[in-house]
C-alpha cells in the first residue's frame, strides 16, 4: 500500500523531470547564495583571528624598550636569570625583489605556551633538527604561493602560521635580519611565586596584550554589511525555497486527490510527502552548499583584497572547508523546506476530495490575506521609523532594518494592488482593464515571489548605496585629510632630527605631528598637535565649526574634537573638552574620523608642547612636488633604514584604496547579481505555478478573439509592469536601508556616521536588471502559452471539465 | 426574393484528434449551411462530434480536410491572427460552462467582446442588460451570480457586439430545467431581435423543436433529424 502510494507520488516526477530540476534549482540556489555568503565571513573571520592571535599578541604581554628599540640581551639573560620566564623574539621584515617577508624568530625552548607557535615539538612533519639547525621557515601556503625575498633558507608549509609572515629559529632571523637582541620579550603569564613585580626587576616597558585589534574593529564595519547581505539572501532564499516547494504541490493536486479517492490515509500521504520534503531539502541542500562554496571561493580572493587593503588586515585569499557552515547551510536548507513544506502540508490535509478550481473564490481569501499583511506591514513601518528616531544601539539598529524590510515586503501586495486599481481607473480600451484586472487577481500567487523580488532589489540599493557612500566619503575625506604628499614617521628622537636635517637641506617645509595618549573627559584618548599651517585650513574637512576655528586652535584657545568622542559624548560645540593632564577647552570643531574607535582630539602645536614636553616630535607631514614624492620616499627609507609603513606615500593610499572600493563593488555586485537571480527564479516557479491554473481565465479572452501570441505578450507585460511597480516600491526602501545602515547600525556600531550620497546612474542600471530578470522568468511561460494548441484551450470549454 | 447569403457552409469536412491511444476521428465528410437569421439546433449523443463542430465553426480550431466558410471567409486558410479577428468581430460564443472572465464585472464581461471589436453600442448594451434583468448586478464579480445569472452574462456578452453568428453549446445544460427554459427563451427573443444566425448544441428533443431546422450528428456524421 505505502509502496503503491509512493509510486503514485513519484511518478509525476518521472513524467516530469523539468519540475522536479525546477524544485531541486530553487532550494539549492537559495541554499547557495546563504551559505556562499557565510562561508566568505566565516572565512575572513577565522583568517583575523589568525592574524590577532599571531604569537599570543592577544593573550601575552611583551617587554620592550621605551624607546622603540631591542632589547639588549644582558636585560634578557638578567631577567633570565633572576629566575623569570620570559622569552625573545626578533621581529623583522626583510626585503629585496620587490617583495617583503615578516620574520618572527622565536625562542623554542622558552617560549610560552600560550604563543601557540606553529611547531609540533614531537614528531611530525617538521624537523626540529633542520629548524633549530640550518633553519628553515614556517610559513603558510598562501605566504609560500605569493613573491618572496630571494635566497631564503628552505620553506616549509604549515597551516597555523600567520599571514604573510615567517616564523623561524632566532638564531635563524638574527642570521637573516642582521641583528643579535630581541625586539622584544614575551612574558609568561604565570611567573614563578616569590618573584618581585617584573617592572621592579626591570628598566623595559610591560605592553599590555593587544586586545580587539584595531584591526577587528574596522572589519568589523565591512562584516556587519556582509552580516546584513547575508540576512537579506536568507530572506530571499526563503521566498524561494517556499515558492518551489509550493509549486511542486500545486502541480500534483490532481494526483493527491486521485491517490486519496482510491483509499490511501491522508496521514499517509501526508507522511510520504514530508518524507519526500526532507529528501530532497537535503539533496538540494548539498548541492547548494557546493555551489555556495564555489561562490564564496570565487569572490573571496576580491574580499581578500578589500579587507587586506582597507584595513591592512591580513587574510588569506583562498577558502577552507569549514564544516559548521556547510551543516548551516544543509540546516537552513531544511528548515526553510520545513517551513514553506508544513503550510503546504495543511493545504493538502483541508483539501476537499473533489474541487473544482475557483479562481476568484482563492483571490477573495487572499484578499483577506493581503489585508491584514497590510495592517502588519503598517504597523512594523512605523515601528521601524519609531526605532529609528529614538532607538538606541546596535541591537535597534537590527530590529529597525528587521523591521522596516518586514514592513515592507508585506505591505506590497496590498499596495501593488492599489496601484493596479488606480491604473484600472484610468486605463482606456478593454484589453488593458482586462490586463490590469488580471494582473490584480494574480498577485496572490505572485506575492512571495514579488516578494523576495523586493527584498533583492532593496538590498541591492541598499548595500550599493552604502558602498557607494563608503567610497565617496572615503576617498574624498582621504583627498583631504592626508592633505600633505608624504608622511613620515621617526623611530627615536634622535632619528627625527637626522631626517629634519636631511629634509632641511633640501628645502622643504615640515609639518610636525606630535601625539599622546592621556584622557579626555575622564576615558582614554589620543590628543595631537598640529602645526598652524595652510595645509590643514584649506584641506581639513570639518563637519560643524566655529567661524574662526583654525585660529582658535592655532593659538591655543580651542580644540578640534573627533565624531566618535563628539558622538558618544553627546557634545556641542562651545562645550569644554577636559585635558587630563592639561586645560579645559571649548570645542570649535569636530572632524570625521573613520574607522578610529577612540575618541581624539587636536590642539594647537604650542599649547601641544606646553601640556606634554615629555611627548617626543616623531612625526612630519611633508610638503612635496607630486612628482618628486615617490623618489623621496624612496630615498628616506634607504637612507634612515625605515620600515615601509613609517613612510607613506597620499597617492599611494589613495590608489590603493580606489583599488580597494573597485574589489568590494565587485564582489557585492556579484552577490547583487546573484540574488536577483535567485529572485527571478521564484518568479519563474510562481509563474510557472499559476500557468497551470490560469488556462480557464485565459480561454475565453482567446475564445473572444485575440490569439495566443496576444495573451503570451501579456504575460511578459504583466511580468515586466509588476517587476516595475515593484521596482519603484524597491527604491524607497533600498534607500531607507542605506540610510539605516549608515546613520544607524554604523554609529551604534562604530560612533561614526557616513553622509549618504545616492546614485540615479545605478538606480537605471538596476530597473534594466530587474526587467531583464522578469522577461526572462516570464520568457518560458510565456513562450508555453504562445505555442499551446488550440486543442488544449478548447478543452477548457469542454463539458467534462 | 435574393438568397440568403450562407453564414455557414461546410463542405467535406473532416476532423480528428491525435490522442495517447493514436489518431481519433472525430468528424466525417461533415456537410451543411447555415443562412443568416436562421436558428438551428444541433443534436447528437454525447461523444459524438457537437462541441467539435461548433469549435469549427467557431473559427476555434481548424478542419483537417473539406471547405469551411465562416460568414463568407475560408477559415482554414487562415492564420492565428485573422482567425481571432473573425471571432471578435463576426461571433457570439455562449458555453455550458458559461466560461466568464472572473476578473472582470458583469457589466464589463457583457461589454467586453463588443469593446474590443469595436461595435460597442451604448444604447443597446442598455437596453440588453435590462431585458437580461442584470441592471443590480453590473458591478458584482461572476462567481457572485448564480448559474442562471451567469449565463444571462454570457449571452449578453455574446450579443453586445451585435454578431451575425450566435453559437450556444449546450446553454442550459448546467441548469435547471425552469432556469433553462427561461434563459432560452431570453436567448430567442434577442437573437431574433438582432437577425443573427443561431447555431445551438441541445440534447432536449423539446428545446430543438422551437429551432428552425434541426440537424442530428452520429458518430461523426450528420443524420436525418429525429423529430419526436
Ligand atoms: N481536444 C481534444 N483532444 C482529443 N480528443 C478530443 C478533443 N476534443 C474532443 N475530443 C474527442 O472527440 C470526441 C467528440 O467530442 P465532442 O465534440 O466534445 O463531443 P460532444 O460535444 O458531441 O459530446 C470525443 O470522443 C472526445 O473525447
Ligand atoms: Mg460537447
Amino acid at each position: 500500500m505505502v509502496y503503491t502510494a509512493f509510486q503514485g507520488l513519484f511518478s509525476h516526477w518521472w513524467r516530469h523531470p523539468g519540475q522536479l530540476l525546477t524544485l531541486l534549482a530553487g532550494l539549492a540556489l537559495a541554499t547557495a547564495l546563504w551559505s556562499g555568503v557565510q562561508a566568505i565571513n566565516a572565512e575572513a573571520r577565522a583568517a583575523y583571528d589568525r592574524a590577532a592571535s599571531t604569537l599570543g599578541q592577544d593573550q601575552l604581554s611583551r617587554l620592550v624598550r621605551a624607546d622603540g628599540q631591542p632589547v639588549p640581551l644582558a636585560d634578557y639573560v638578567a631577567l633570565r636569570r633572576a629566575g623569570y620566564l620570559v622569552s625573545p623574539v626578533i621581529s623583522g621584515e626583510l626585503r629585496g625583489d620587490g617583495a617583503r617577508l615578516r620574520i618572527l624568530g622565536i625562542d623554542l625552548l622558552t617560549i610560552p605556551p600560550q604563543a601557540q607557535a606553529p611547531v609540533p615539538i614531537t614528531g611530525g612533519d617538521i624537523d626540529i633538527g633542520q629548524f633549530l639547525g640550518d633553519g628553515m621557515l614556517l610559513v603558510n601556503a598562501a605566504t609560500a604561493a605569493g613573491a618572496l625575498p630571494a635566497d631564503l633558507p628552505p620553506l616549509s608549509i604549515t597551516d597555523t602560521a600567520p599571514p604573510a609572515a615567517a616564523i623561524t629559529d632566532i638564531g635563524t632571523a638574527a642570521r637573516l635580519l642582521a641583528q643579535t637582541d630581541p625586539s622584544y620579550l614575551l612574558v609568561d603569564p604565570d611567573q614563578p611565586a616569590g618573584l618581585g613585580p617584573l617592572s621592579d626587576a626591570t628598566d623595559l616597558v610591560l605592553a599590555p596584550p593587544t586586545q580587539a585589534g584595531d584591526i577587528t574593529r574596522l572589519t568589523d564595519s565591512f562584516h556587519l554589511n556582509l552580516t546584513a547581505f547575508g540576512l537579506l539572501s536568507f530572506a530571499v532564499g526563503l521566498f524561494i525555497v517556499h515558492a518551489a516547494i509550493g509549486l511542486a504541490f500545486e502541480q500534483r493536486r490532481s494526483s493527491f486527490r486521485t491517490l486519496r479517492a482510491v483509499g490511501v490515509p491522508l496521514g499517509q500521504l501526508i507522511w510520504l510527502l514530508a518524507a519526500e520534503i526532507i529528501v530532497f531539502a537535503v539533496v538540494a541542500g548539498a548541492i547548494g552548499v557546493a555551489l555556495g562554496y564555489a561562490i564564496a571561493a570565487t569572490l573571496l580572493p576580491g574580499v581578500a583584497g578589500t579587507l587586506r587593503g582597507l584595513y591592512g588586515a591580513q587574510i588569506d585569499g583562498t577558502l577552507g572547508f569549514n564544516a559548521v557552515w556547510a551543516i548551516g547551510g544543509l540546516a537552513i536548507a531544511v528548515l526553510g523546506a520545513a517551513v514553506a513544506g508544513a503550510q503546504a502540508l495543511v493545504r493538502v490535509a483541508k483539501m476537499p476530495l473533489l474541487a473544482a478550481a475557483q479562481p476568484r473564490a482563492w483571490a477573495i481569501a487572499a484578499a483577506r490575506t493581503t489585508r491584514v499583511q497590510g495592517v502588519a506591514a503598517f504597523g512594523l513601518i512605523i515601528t521601524a521609523v519609531m526605532i529609528a528616531m529614538w532607538g538606541d544601539g546596535l541591537l535597534a539598529g537590527f530590529a529597525c532594518l528587521a523591521a522596516l524590510l518586514i514592513g515592507a515586503a508585506l505591505a506590497l501586495p496590498g499596495l501593488l494592488a492599489l496601484m493596479l486599481r488606480g491604473a484600472e481607473r484610468m486605463a482606456r480600451g478593454p484589453f488593458v482593464e482586462w490586463l490590469l484586472a488580471d494582473t490584480r487577481q494574480q498577485l496572490p500567487g505572485l506575492s512571495l515571489a514579488l516578494m523576495a523580488l523586493l527584498l533583492a532589489l532593496s538590498a541591492n540599493i541598499g548595500v550599493s548605496t552604502m558602498v557607494g557612500s563608503f567610497r565617496a566619503t572615503f576617498v574624498g575625506w582621504l583627498d583631504q585629510r592626508l592633505a600633505s604628499e608624504l608622511y613620515v614617521t621617526a623611530r627615536t628622537e634622535a632619528e627625527a632630527a637626522e631626517i629634519r636635517v636631511y629634509l632641511a637641506d633640501q628645502g622643504l617645509i615640515l609639518l610636525p605631528i606630535l601625539s599622546t595618549e592621556t584622557r579626555l573627559g575622564g576615558a582614554p584618548a589620543d590628543v595631537f598637535g598640529i602645526a598652524d599651517d595652510a595645509t590643514y585650513r584649506d584641506n581639513w574637512p570639518l563637519l560643524v565649526a566655529a567661524p574662526d576655528v583654525w585660529d582658535r586652535v592655532a593659538d591655543g584657545t580651542g580644540a578640534l574634537v573627533n565624531e566618535q568622542l563628539y558622538r558618544r559624548d553627546g557634545l556641542r560645540l562651545g562645550d569644554t573638552v577636559t585635558l587630563d593632564p592639561g586645560p579645559n577647552l571649548p570645542i570649535v570643531g569636530v572632524y570625521s574620523d573613520y574607522g578610529n574607535p577612540t575618541g581624539q582630539a587636536i590642539i594647537g602645536l604650542s599649547l601641544f608642547r606646553e601640556t606634554f614636553p615629555t611627548v617626543e616630535t616623531l612625526r612630519f607631514a611633508l610638503r612635496v612636488a607630486p612628482d618628486q614624492v615617490a623618489d623621496l620616499a624612496t630615498a628616506l627609507r634607504d637612507r634612515f633604514d625605515l620600515p615601509t609603513d613609517s613612510v607613506l606615500n597620499q597617492a599611494q593610499i589613495k590608489q590603493f584604496s580606489l583599488e580597494i572600493f573597485e574589489q568590494t563593488f565587485r564582489v557585492t555586485g556579484a552577490l547583487n547579481i546573484l540574488t536577483l537571480g535567485v529572485a527571478a527564479f521564484a518568479l519563474l516557479t510562481s509563474l510557472l505555478t499559476l500557468a497551470g491554473m490560469r488556462l480557464p481565465q485565459l480561454a475565453p479572452v482567446w475564445a473572444l478573439g485575440q490569439t495566443r501570441s496576444t495573451l503570451a505578450r501579456v504575460e511578459l507585460a504583466r511580468s515586466l509592469l509588476l517587476a516595475t511597480l515593484t521596482f519603484g516600491l524597491a527604491l524607497p526602501t533600498g534607500l531607507a536601508l542605506a540610510w539605516v545602515l549608515l546613520a544607524v547600525v554604523n554609529v551604534a556600531a562604530f560612533g561614526w556616521r557616513l553622509p549618504m550620497h545616492i546614485f540615479p546612474g545605478d538606480w537605471l542600471q538596476l530597473l534594466i536588471f530587474a526587467l531583464i530578470a522578469a522577461a526572462l522568468a516570464a520568457a518560458w511561460p510565456a513562450l508555453r502559452l504562445a505555442r499551446t494548441p488550440p486543442a488544449a484551450l478548447l478543452k477548457v470549454f469542454a463539458h467534462e471539465r | 426574393m435574393i438568397e440568403p447569403t450562407p453564414l455557414l457552409q461546410l463542405q467535406s469536412v473532416s476532423k480528428g484528434f491525435v490522442t495517447n491511444e493514436g489518431p481519433l476521428p472525430v468528424l466525417r465528410d461533415v456537410s451543411m449551411t447555415l443562412l443568416a437569421g436562421e436558428t438551428l439546433a444541433l443534436t447528437g449523443e454525447s461523444g459524438s462530434g457537437k462541441s467539435t463542430l461548433m469549435h469549427l465553426a467557431g473559427a476555434l480550431d481548424v478542419p483537417d480536410a473539406g471547405i469551411l466558410q465562416v460568414c463568407g471567409v475560408n477559415v482554414a486558410g487562415l492564420g492565428d491572427r485573422a482567425r481571432a479577428t473573425v471571432r471578435r468581430d463576426r461571433i457570439g460564443l455562449v458555453f455550458q460552462q458559461f466560461n466568464l472572465i472572473p476578473s472582470l464585472t458583469v457589466g464589463q464581461n457583457i461589454a467586453f467582446q463588443a469593446r474590443l471589436a469595436g461595435r460597442y453600442d451604448r444604447t443597446f448594451t442598455g437596453e440588453l442588460i435590462v431585458r437580461l434583468g442584470l441592471s443590480d448586478h453590473l458591478t458584482r464579480y461572476p462567481e457572485q451570480l448564480s448559474g442562471g445569472q451567469q449565463q444571462r452574462v454570457a449571452i449578453g456578452r455574446a450579443l453586445a457586439g451585435q454578431p451575425a453568428l450566435i453559437l450556444a453549446d449546450e446553454p442550459t445544460g448546467n441548469l435547471d430545467e425552469a432556469t433553462g427554459d427561461a434563459v432560452l427563451d431570453l436567448l430567442l427573443d434577442l437573437v431574433a431581435t438582432t437577425g443573427a444566425g443561431l447555431m445551438m448544441v441541445t440534447h432536449s428533443g423539446r428545446l430543438a423543436a422551437r429551432m428552425e431546422r434541426q440537424l442530428h450528428l452520429s458518430h461523426g456524421a450528420l443524420a436525418a433529424p429525429v423529430v419526436d
